[in-house]
């Protein structure tokens, strides 16, 4: 692939310009975008990378790699898009696609850059993180020749199975100033007298032994460790494990980088349907040409194809985007028309304001998916897509529709988009009962976590902290500290 | 280019291959935990490969979905995603991640891990008979192998672009211009030059536990000798007092009440051979599976004769299975011992039950014959 450049063929440099042309006419603002054409192996291999060339070396990117190559092979799927947030930023297209195809995908991708350039999600985002990965890459390379690839391959598993603990909001803050006061020896001031025979009867011994404890207990408490629960389990572990220094190294290269990808995972409906969005409308309003419909259809709609088990994100985002754009163009909004509750008058609706696409830009720059639902997800909504609740029937073994009531459904995709999806996980004590263990909770939101998992990583943590190490949660409505001190698992009940 | 991500790759299958090495004891004992896919693939469940993570329990969590139905409609096997992944784990208390391997790959594993000589080649040539394959689409091709959807897609696109289509009417006549056809190509295919006729005793004393120990027997010789040899063709033969050809189904479902004499099946076996499989192009491998309860010293004797006389001389190896059983006397492997003393291809072997599988397989295959 390096050895390619960045030039693409004449023909494809062509319909670059025109797309492009397109996407600003339209008022789409983009980072330049560079797209380099590659073979189905060498996507894959991108693929797998995470969009990008190069990455340290790890066997789980083969795994993705292998499991592409076979979907590919098998016709299963096949990537039409990929794109890195990178100022320039960089896509790929397939070689043996058709050129609609590429149309297709060099519009759906203006419409990503767009995005990624003007989210606020992005906005502490490293826009050379292709640079940056490569330096990671790099420097893991380094580790390996020194310490060799068995230790930090095992290390590498170790941290990737902690790699979703990091605290999403983070970035949005300053670092924490760093308390280093230094500690001042304890002084227990009795009661103020100055008659010196009186003394010992006012502050007697046993009271100011009293004073003493509770003063220590105090400054224990001040010394909880850390003093308030910490999400970003990684820096945690960073700053406070008893790792080499190679180890906090690779700790930190997954941190950056579970960073770099967090608010991509955050923003999946909302980026997805803009891109899908912005596909549609220069394809069919501008670059389409008549002899390539019929392929822009097929493929369009493979793309927005539902499953009933699953949101597809093009497609909730999609028809979310042109709701938001109706609407604001029709004037549904407001005190007045939200305490409508004429059917026909609120079919009829229309204001004629023409506010859609101002509205929509609007929306592209201060939402992320869990706002992005929760403010234009309606009633209304729910039904015409129509969207439900599925759970699983214990009783008959299967999966089943449980419900189509909107506030539920609105709920139930809330919670599934929290926290992108993860449960939230924090450090609550790093000296847990005096004695060096590192315990930390689950905030229990309705659903219990996979025990079989969270026991297999709690080995990964306990073999980076090297104490035992616990967590509390909750199973079947009961509150239970799992526990593993290097060789055994137990469980114990604790109130919640 | 050789592409940077083939030594991600390949330390993946590494660690794979590992993996099941590990746990081949495991799977032999459990042939149920192989899943095939396709002809030449299998999937197995690999235990802690996947990078463990906390996340939420998939079963409590369900989802938000699109499309029809009531509240109550079912939704379809698989429609929901990561489902099935957890279920082959869960029984195991363990995460695990179905990979795919061919089964030579298997096989290579099975035979490092139990150490077992390749097959020495007999000197019998391989044969080869002409094959269709598929390869591609022409314009030109029988009306029976018209490529429907290609031929549509290619009418529709003219029909678009000379004006003549109406979305109204949206009928679309293909010309011959438009139709595409399937072409395809002769090969030359290996022949199956191996074969294996399983004999299994289906008297009323082997019971569903001794056939699944066949059952899974059968697996592993077979995944064995398929990459030993090109083409491997199998028969099943079952017999009480009386032995009959059956399809594998049948086979390991079977079960009569009746007496058991073990020469019916060899001689049935015998006949099956000089009927289709010439000695001098064919490697031959009888298995015989049975508790070892024979009706009479006399038939048992039978059975000798007709190893000695006409059956081991034309096969690469003769191998009996006795699987213990609570009603079986087990006596007929002690008469074998006595008279195949010290005999190259002649293969005894004991199974006490599923966890002997793992040390009778190297007792049939170990020996390179």
């Amino acid at each position: 692939m390096d050895n390619r450049g960045t030039q693409l063929p004449p023909h494809l440099g062509d319909i670059k310009k025109e797309i492009e042309k397109y996407a600003h006419e339209f008022g789409l603002d983009f980072y330049e975008t560079i797209f380099e054409v590659l073979n189905y192996d060498e996507i894959n291999m991108v693929a797998a990378y995470g969009g990008f060339p190069n990455r340290y070396p790890h066997w789980r990117f083969g795994m993705e790699y292998e499991q592409l190559s076979k979907g590919y092979e098998y016709g299963l799927s096949k990537i039409y898009e990929m794109v890195i947030n990178n100022n320039p930023s960089y896509a790929y297209l397939l070689e043996s696609n058709m050129d609609v195809d590429q149309k297709l995908v060099m519009a759906h991708v203006y419409g990503h850059v767009d995005f990624f350039k003007n989210n606020f999600s992005f906005q502490h985002t490293n826009r050379k993180m292709m640079d940056e990965m490569a330096n990671h890459a790099t420097r893991v390379r380094r580790i390996i020749d020194r310490v060799g690839i068995e230790p930090v391959e095992t290390f590498i598993d170790r941290a990737l199975s902690l790699e979703n603990l990091v605290n999403q909001h983070a970035p949005h803050f300053p670092p924490k100033p760093r308390d280093e006061a230094t500690e001042e020896p304890i002084e227990v001031r009795g009661f103020k007298t100055n008659r010196e025979y009186m003394s010992q009867f006012i502050n007697p011994q046993t009271f100011l032994d009293e004073q003493r404890k509770k003063l220590e207990e105090e400054r224990a408490q001040k010394k909880k460790f850390p003093e308030r629960p910490e999400r970003d389990v990684l820096l945690f572990l960073i700053e406070n494990a008893p790792l080499e220094r190679w180890e906090a190294d690779i700790l930190s290269v997954v941190r950056e980088e579970a960073y770099y990808f967090a608010p991509q995972a955050q923003t999946k409906i909302a980026n997805e349907g803009w891109a899908s969005y912005w596909h549609s409308t220069i394809m069919t309003q501008r670059a389409l040409k008549d002899s390539e419909i019929i392929d822009y259809a097929d493929h369009h709609s493979g793309t927005m194809g539902v499953r009933p088990g699953a949101i597809n994100p093009y497609k909730l985002g999609i028809e979310l985007w042109r709701h938001i754009e109706d609407r604001w163009n029709k004037g549904r909004f407001g005190k007045e028309y939200d305490e409508c509750d004429d059917l026909r008058a609120r079919r009829a609706w229309d204001r004629k304001l023409g506010l859609g696409k101002q509205k929509i830009f609007e929306v592209r720059k201060h939402y992320n998916d869990v706002t992005f639902i929760d403010e234009f997800l309606t009633a209304d909504f729910a039904v015409e897509q129509k969207l439900f609740v599925y759970g699983f029937n214990e009783k008959a073994n299967r999966w089943e529709i449980l419900d189509r009531e909107f506030q539920k459904v609105k709920k139930k995709l809330l919670q599934q988009l929290t926290n992108f999806g993860q449960p939230i996980i924090e450090v609550v004590d790093g000296n847990f009962e005096n004695r060096g263990e590192l315990l930390l909770a689950h905030r229990h939101d309705g659903v219990d976590l996979r025990i079989d998992y969270a026991k297999d990583t709690l080995v990964n943590l306990q073999a980076m902290w090297r104490r035992p190490v616990g967590i509390v949660t909750r199973v079947d409505g009961k509150g239970v500290l799992m526990r593993f001190d290097g060789r055994d698992h137990t469980d114990r009940k604790v109130e919640l | 280019m050789p592409l940077k991500i083939k030594q991600d790759h390949s330390r993946f299958r590494e660690i794979i291959r590992g993996r099941i090495k590990e746990n081949l004891r495991k799977y032999i004992q459990k042939g149920e935990m192989i899943g095939k896919k396709g002809k030449d693939l299998i999937t197995i469940p690999v235990p802690s490969i996947d990078i463990p993570h906390f996340k939420y329990g998939h079963k409590d969590q369900g989802g938000v979905g699109q499309g029809e139905g009531a509240p109550g409609t079912v939704l379809a096997p698989g429609a929901v995603e990561g489902d099935g992944k957890g279920k082959a784990g869960q029984g195991e208390g363990q995460h695990s991640l179905e990979v795919d391997l061919s089964l030579d790959e298997l096989a290579d594993i099975l035979g490092e891990e139990l150490a077992l000589p390749r097959i020495q080649n007999k000197g019998k040539k391989n044969l080869t008979t002409p094959k269709v394959k598929y390869t591609g689409v022409h314009t030109a091709g029988p009306e029976s192998l018209r490529h429907f959807k290609r031929t549509y897609k290619q009418a529709l696109k003219r029909s678009i672009s000379s004006g003549l289509y109406n979305p109204k009417i949206p009928i679309v006549v293909p010309v011959r211009e438009d139709k595409r056809y399937r072409s395809w190509r002769m090969q030359e295919l290996p022949q199956s030059n191996a074969v294996v006729i399983y004999m299994m005793d289906v008297s009323g004393s082997m019971g569903d536990e001794q056939k699944e120990i066949v059952r899974i027997e059968s697996f592993w010789i077979d995944t064995w000798l398929r990459s030993n040899y090109k083409g491997l063709e199998t028969r099943y033969i079952i017999h009480d007092a009386v032995a009959r050809e059956v399809d594998r189904e049948t086979f390991f479902h079977t079960r009569e009440s009746g007496g058991t004499m073990i020469s019916s099946a060899y001689k049935l076996c015998k006949e099956m051979m000089d009927a289709d499989y010439d000695s001098g192009s064919w490697n031959i491998y009888p298995f015989h599976f049975s508790d070892g309860d024979n009706w009479s010293a006399d038939d048992t004797r039978t059975c000798i004769t007709l190893l000695k006389g006409e059956i081991l001389t034309k096969v690469n190896q003769f191998a009996y299975g006795q699987v213990e059983s609570p009603y079986g006397s087990g006596q007929f492997i002690k008469d074998l011992r006595e008279s195949f003393e010290g005999i190259e291809n002649v293969a005894l072997s004991e199974i006490a039950n599923k966890d002997a599988i793992y040390n009778s397989i190297k007792d049939f295959l170990g020996k390179g014959s």
